[in-house]
């Protein structure tokens, strides 16, 4: 048995005979030519070859993987007949007198490069796009097509790198798992990998040797088993059919209710990070956004984003999500997350610093300016703004106050808005405590565990030192999320918690029993906790 | 010569499908279309032009249109920009 390692870009187990995939490489050889006019002519077919190629493998592309996935085939094709690519190529052929494939490879090296130096990772990883036009024309010019045929047999394909066109021509019924060699977690293998579900192991030390071997791929731990020993392939093959199993009994509750055994219903939502979140909220069915971190506006960029930019963000994920509740934390940044134009002074507790919702109401621009473009995003679905790190009710009372200026202004410029909630997080000892008085101000709290955890119990979330007796179960903790429902529920809020703990299968019914509304955890936790809620029965009134 | 300006909100920035739709909307035009990041500039209607410029997310771009129909072809790409990108 051999034991490699990689990097894993999908969980998940694949058992199979390995197929290792050499592309059928062509050496291309300078030679001179003579009669240049049917040299370029040669090269004009080719490219038009190319061209029809690509136009059929996008049509099969989308049938297989989706307009956006098979997006990729369409601009090769504008590749291929890019201006800057086609005078290079053509001046290569017309001022050095040689063959049309030296001519591409030439160009197609060149242009390669040109992205390869490139900053941007994923700009980086388009220097394989160039390769595999140029591969594509070369082929043509010599008469062969690129072809894709791995056999009737389930295979796991291993190789140096695998270019689209290589991947999208392989028949899908028979396709296990991916190990490459290069690539990136950019890279269209992996891309595919994910869109087709299969996992995927990248920066491998690939051997030609394990050809035709049985082979398990462990993507959960990143490690393929070439000629796996009985008890490694034993071992597998149970936790294969383990992982089928949960997956399907999860998927089948996709479309259901949360809901307990005994009527209760819980809102279950998603926490997300960024705009392109939002397609695993919807793949794993959530009821709605719970926490939309908003900070990622700030951190991509250079300069405080506008209000155009942040708008367009939001209107994006409201309207993706189709009237569903998105709720858009503030801005919740301190000198732990440090944004360079923010220039924040260093601090030596940044977790009791000048931070969050203490730097909005201090630089009140900014925060117009993220409240003008959530308000007016707000015409456009179901948006709820909710606010960080709040201590007082007199900082509830200064936001409401920038918030019914910014309405006015909205108002007076003609500019729409709709109907929002208005909700703040519960992460602080010093809200739960008020959390009577705070309910009368806002429609909801969102209770923040893994503030709330360090605040109330004294403990650095930083400081692995103190890892063994960070208790997110503290019966402090508990304590203060009950207060919190309690209180919330007395004076009119609703109450959810959005931390990790919401996510804690062990305490779904605890919180449930506690009288919590609404429970937000990252996309993949909203089916095992869906599971959790249907097979709850309250006990306690 | 008409000027204006526009931002690429998609996280991944103008990659290659989005790029390839510009580049698909400006072959149309009549026009010279040119595309500008800083001080670097490119063919909008050349595909490794555009995709050369490596635009990232909430980067500014402007776009130069120039020719006889300036006026109703610059006014088309703002709106399919618009709608598109």
């Amino acid at each position: 048995m051999e034991k490699v390692a990689g990097k894993s870009i999908l969980k998940g187990i694949a058992i199979g005979k390995i197929l290792f995939y050499q592309k059928g490489e062509l050496q291309v050889k300078r030679v001179k030519v003579a009669d240049i006019a049917s040299e370029k002519a040669r090269y004009e077919d080719a490219k038009k070859k190319a061209v029809e190629q690509l136009n059929a493998l996008y049509q099969k592309a989308v049938k297989e993987v989706g307009e956006v996935n098979a997006g990729v085939f369409e601009v090769q094709a504008m590749m291929v007949e890019d201006g800057d690519y086609v005078d290079s190529i053509v001046n290569i052929i017309e001022s050095e007198q040689v063959n049309a494939e030296y001519a591409v490879a030439t160009t197609g090296d060149n242009f390669a490069k040109m992205f390869a130096e490139m900053e941007d990772d994923y700009f980086r990883a388009r220097a394989a796009d160039v390769k595999d036009i140029s591969e594509r024309i070369v082929h043509a010019l010599c008469g062969l097509e690129n072809s894709g045929n791995i056999g009737d047999e389930p295979v796991i394909i291993v190789a140096d790198d695998l270019a689209p066109s290589e991947t999208v021509q392989m028949d899908k019924d028979k396709l296990l798992a991916f190990v490459t060699r290069f690539g990136s977690s950019n890279s269209h293998t992996a891309i595919l990998a994910r869109t087709m579900n299969i996992p995927a192991l990248i920066g491998v030390d690939i051997k030609e040797e394990w050809h035709g071997k049985l082979a398990a791929l462990d993507g959960n731990q990143g490690i393929l088993y070439v000629d796996p020993d009985e008890k490694t392939l034993e071992q597998l093959k149970g936790a294969k059919e383990e992982e089928e199993k949960s997956r399907e009994m999860l998927q089948s509750l996709k479309g259901k209710e949360d809901v307990t055994l005994d009527g209760k219903k819980i809102k279950l939502y998603a926490n997300i990070g960024g705009v392109k979140d939002v397609a695993s909220v919807l793949a794993n069915d959530a009821a709605g956004i719970g926490l939309f971190r908003s900070e990622f506006l700030y951190l991509e960029a250079e300069d405080y984003p506008d209000e155009e930019s942040q708008f367009q963000a939001y209107k994006t994920v409201a309207q993706n999500m189709a009237g569903k509740k998105v709720i858009v934390r503030t801005l919740d940044i301190g000198a732990d997350k440090q944004i360079g134009y923010f220039n924040l002074a260093h601090e030596d507790n940044p977790a009791m610093g000048y931070r969050a919702i203490r730097i909005c109401l201090d630089r009140i621009e900014i925060f117009k300016t993220q409240l003008r473009a959530l308000l007016r995003a707000s015409a456009f679905g179901n948006i709820a703004i909710m606010y960080p790190m709040i201590i007082s009710v007199n900082e509830v009372r200064q936001i409401k106050e920038v918030v019914e200026y910014v309405k006015k202004e909205l108002d007076v410029q003609g500019v729409p808005y709709g109907d929002f909630e208005q909700g703040i997080m519960i992460e602080t000892p010093a809200a739960v405590m008020i959390s009577d008085m705070l309910a009368e101000e806002v429609d909801f709290f969102s209770i923040g565990t893994n503030d709330l955890t360090q605040y109330t119990l004294a403990i650095d979330r930083q400081n692995m030192k103190l890892d063994n007796i960070y208790d997110a179960h503290h019966p402090a903790v508990l304590r203060m999320i009950q207060m919190t429902i309690e209180n919330g529920h007395k004076h009119g809020c609703w109450v959810g918690i959005c931390g990790e703990l919401g996510a804690d299968l062990s305490l779904t019914k605890t919180f449930i029993e506690m009288g919590i509304d609404e429970l937000s955890v990252s996309p993949a936790f909203v089916l095992p906790v869906r599971k959790n809620i249907r097979e709850t029965k309250i006990e306690k009134s | 010569m008409i000027k204006f300006t526009f931002t690429v909100h998609d996280e991944m920035g103008l990659h290659a499908r989005p790029a390839g739709a510009l580049v698909k909307e400006a072959a149309k035009c009549t026009s010279k279309v040119t595309i500008r990041k800083g001080d670097r500039i490119g063919d909008a209607k050349r595909i490794f032009n555009v995709m050369g410029l490596s635009i990232k997310a909430n980067e500014e771009v402007e776009l130069i249109v120039e020719g006889d129909k300036e006026q109703e072809e610059a006014a088309a790409l703002e709106s399919f920009i618009k709608e598109n990108i």
